[in-house]
């Protein structure tokens, strides 16, 4: 059966970035850091797009809530990888905005998608955020589009003969707790799943840019004002480094040696 | 695939070559494949005069691009060595004497009260590379006109029948053909170097003077005027140059060129760089600061007399790797932004007269352009102007002076020289046994006989001062993702029998590593992309090839 596959993503720095929150709240100089799509919601996208893949009639929509700017660099990463159309918000995501705000805000988005058939609608996401998780902004939107099943910390779905979709949520332990649901719609906030990323694919990235670029011309203003919070302050975590990089070192004895550096420290 | 035209390198010249083409909304599919994991991730000093830029972005106000800003003073600063570490020839050593004797010392420095005027920058701005490229990608990219895809090395062009009909891309080998590629992919570019080889090089031409930039990027401590910029020279080794450049906020660029008329058979940046901003005359400002960014690249410093053949059919280069930058003035961003226009209103023209992108064509609209250009004249100016370092520092000022002065009528000869043997560089000490320890050790030398030298260990403070594998993670952000080597010796045998490894020596990254078996290992993880070890390999031993990864920061 063709599925509507929603994707929720928005843009975090590039994970090697040094940051340090400022009163603001916000990130230092967070319109210079170098962003990459959040990288748990990239997997939702390419399980997402593997999905559609399989089933003839699929649709992808990738919506974005950031800098338009921002959102536009992205795309130079992200468009190349998987087909998708882009529903682009202007707002701030510098990881301080409140959650029901942005939630609010995307299933707004989500419910003035045209011809979008919410009966046969898979809203995908990161669990939470790989950077900067408050892990609630996915099942907000599920609830404000009154999808009631939700599944988080999602590795694996598989669709079985009869429709109905086996799901794998991230439990205790390293192990998996499987579930059934019957059909859409439903909310699946992904873990990282088990697909690599994508190849580049120059033809998907000419197909996609395309239509990114006239929607995020047509990106709405979507000022989070993060109303209900009141930050008292914001520190750096203390932090104590000490580099050595090794290669082809046993992962025990790499492990042992940290145990040992920790008890000294 | 095919398109009409595809760009190889995202940098300042195909940066100017797709802002001009951009605004003439053409018809066509335009695709620009960049190294680099995203358009930030270039390194450059910069403080440019901009007037290439200017005429292209008129509009172009600098509190829009962070971290940059119009010049607000300059100077050029002569370093004396405060250690009595550094390598000078005895007329270096008795200039430093009399200038001390004569009180004219502040700081270890003498601020000289004249810039020679073709040395000035003082109309330009002060700009980091990588936020300047993102807010140019950012508008063509709106414009819709153009597509930059970062991420994308290119393996190498598609040549048949001595037309340049497209690109192979590194990633999966997929094909672009293409009517016309435009080679702006700097002066190690994979590209550029094939099209060298497969067209030869004009007569007399040829790439024999390199240097690597070395730069940081960090936040000062005290209060300085943004737009404050500082050249130097003279320290820590006197073929060494220096810059420091103050943005807005706080934020100051320090950074070094070790060039290739530096005779030293280990010669190295990032030990160098530390003493440089630990020179008292630049302490004072930088004692407490924190590294927030750090880079390095190649400059191919022969200009002029480096240029290629400009145009071909189905394809033209531009920027650096055309032979550009201005090595008289010191000046390279603006040159190849130049260039990049240049080549765009030589594409307009022909598409107007329906004209296909033949070499006569593309000579005739875009390489006439830049020969009746102010980047021509200047460079011409220029060509001689850095041959008398080759023997030496004193020589070689004087010869950057008569040239500048005269505009290039009379300049002081030299010819480039190999490195020098251990030997013959440290003379009258005993360094055998050093540099067998080092070797058995597994680790480069320069430190090792650095610190034989008198040079003092470097302090680190976690803050500023830090090792170089730090600087590469903490500034640099380096990372590379899944791929193969792009780093390669063409006979291992020639590696076991090279006395220098210098390439390892070099090294922005420490990527590349002495072995036991004497050929260097190579941790492709740890490669800036600076191409230092191709020009250092004096046996032409070293394939330097197009990878993805490297720097992560786009404050360079």
């Amino acid at each position: 059966m063709p599925y509507q596959l929603v994707v929720c993503g928005s843009i975090v720095p590039d994970p090697l970035q040094t940051l340090e929150p400022v009163a603001g709240p916000a990130l230092k100089n967070e319109m210079m850091l170098p962003a990459v799509l959040d990288p748990w919601a990239g997997h939702a996208l390419f399980e997402a797009a593997n999905l559609a893949q399989k089933h003839p009639g699929s649709k992808v929509w990738l919506v974005g809530l950031g800098p338009k700017a921002k959102l536009q660099q992205v795309m130079m990463t992200i468009a190349q990888k998987a087909p998708f159309e882009l529903v682009a918000l202007d707002g701030p995501a510098s990881g301080f905005t409140d959650s029901f705000e942005t939630a609010t805000a995307l299933a707004d988005a989500i419910a003035a998608i045209p011809n979008l058939d919410r009966a046969n609608m898979l809203l995908f996401g990161g669990w939470e955020s790989a950077s900067r998780g408050s892990g609630t902004t996915l099942q907000i939107i599920g609830e404000k589009l009154g999808i009631t099943e939700q599944f988080l910390g999602v590795d694996q779905l598989t669709i079985l003969p009869d429709g109905s979709m086996e799901i794998l949520e991230r439990i205790a332990g390293g192990n998996h707790q499987v579930s059934i649901c019957t059909a859409p719609p439903a909310v699946l906030g992904w873990a990282t799943g088990h697909l690599p990323v994508p190849a580049n694919n120059p033809q998907t990235g000419m197909a996609n840019m395309k239509l990114a670029m006239p929607a995020l011309q047509r990106a709405k203003p979507s000022p989070i004002k993060s109303t209900g919070l009141c930050f008292q302050s914001v520190t750096l975590p203390k932090q104590q480094r000490d580099t050595r990089i090794v290669k082809d070192k046993p992962a025990e004895e790499i492990a042992s040696e940290i145990v040992a550096w920790i008890a000294e420290n | 695939m095919n398109v009409d035209i595809v760009c190889v390198g995202f940098g300042p010249a195909t940066a100017g070559f797709l802002t001009t083409l951009s605004k003439k909304s053409l018809p066509l599919q335009i695709l620009c494949y960049e190294r680099a994991d995203d358009i930030g991730f270039g390194v450059s000093g910069v403080v440019t005069r901009g007037r290439g830029i200017h005429a292209s972005l008129p509009d172009l106000n600098p509190a829009e691009i962070p971290m940059a800003t119009p010049v607000s003073s300059e100077k050029v600063v002569y370093l004396l060595d405060p250690i009595g570490a550094s390598r000078r020839s005895r007329s270096l050593k008795l200039t430093d004497r009399l200038l001390r004797a004569l009180g004219r010392t502040r700081e270890s420095a003498v601020e000289l009260p004249y810039i020679p005027p073709f040395l000035r920058k003082h109309d330009g701005l002060v700009m980091s590379l990588g936020q300047f490229m993102q807010y140019v990608g950012g508008q063509l990219m709106a414009t819709g006109n153009v597509q930059i895809w970062p991420g994308m090395p290119v393996e190498k062009a598609l040549i048949q029948n001595g037309c340049v009909r497209g690109i192979r891309l590194l990633d999966q080998g997929m094909e672009i053909e293409a009517n016309l590629t435009v080679v702006g992919d700097g002066p190690v570019g994979a590209v550029g170097k094939q099209l060298d080889q497969e067209f030869g090089m004009p007569e007399g031409n040829g790439s024999r003077e390199w240097a690597v930039g070395m730069k940081m990027v960090v936040d000062l401590a005290v209060d300085l005027a943004p737009g404050t910029v500082l050249h130097t020279f003279g320290y820590p080794e006197p073929e060494i140059f220096g810059f420091f450049y103050v943005h807005p906020d706080r934020v100051a660029t320090v950074g070094i060129f070790v060039p290739s008329w530096f005779r030293s058979p280990v010669r190295t940046s990032y030990r160098y760089l530390q003493h440089f901003i630990q020179h008292p005359y630049l302490w004072r400002y930088l004692r407490g600061a924190k590294l927030r960014s750090w880079g390095a690249k190649s400059l191919q410093e022969s200009g002029r007399r480096g240029e290629p053949f400009l145009a071909g059919n189905g394809y033209a280069r531009i920027g650096e790797g055309s032979g550009s930058t201005n090595v008289l003035t010191g000046s390279g961003v603006d040159e190849a932004w130049t260039t990049g226009t240049q080549l765009a209103e030589g594409v307009i023209e022909l598409l107007d007269a329906g004209k296909p992108f033949t070499r006569e064509n593309l000579e005739s609209a875009y390489v006439a352009r830049r020969r009746a250009s102010w980047v021509e004249k200047e460079a011409r100016i220029a060509e001689n102007a850095r041959d008398g370092f080759h023997n030496g520092m004193l020589r070689g000022l004087i010869g950057m002076a008569v040239t500048g002065f005269t505009n290039g009528e009379i300049a002081v000869g030299g010819e480039p020289h190999r490195t020098l043997s251990y030997r013959d560089y440290y003379r009258g000490k005993q360094v055998d046994q050093i540099i067998e320890e080092c070797r058995a050790l597994g680790v480069s030398c320069h430190d090792a006989l650095m610190d034989a030298c008198g040079w003092p260990p470097i302090k680190y403070d976690g803050e500023l001062l830090v090792s170089q594998q730090d600087a590469l993670l903490l500034g640099g952000k380096v990372q590379a993702g899944p791929g193969a080597d792009h780093v390669h010796f063409r006979d291992r045998e020639v590696c076991r029998h090279c006395a220098t490894k210098l390439c390892v020596e070099i090294c922005s990254g420490q990527a590349l590593g002495p072995s036991s078996e004497g050929v260097p290992t190579f941790d492709r993880e740890k490669c800036i992309h600076c191409g230092a070890c191709l020009w250092n390999c004096e046996s032409g031993n070293l394939i330097f090839q197009a990878g993805p990864g490297g720097l992560h920061s786009s404050e360079n």
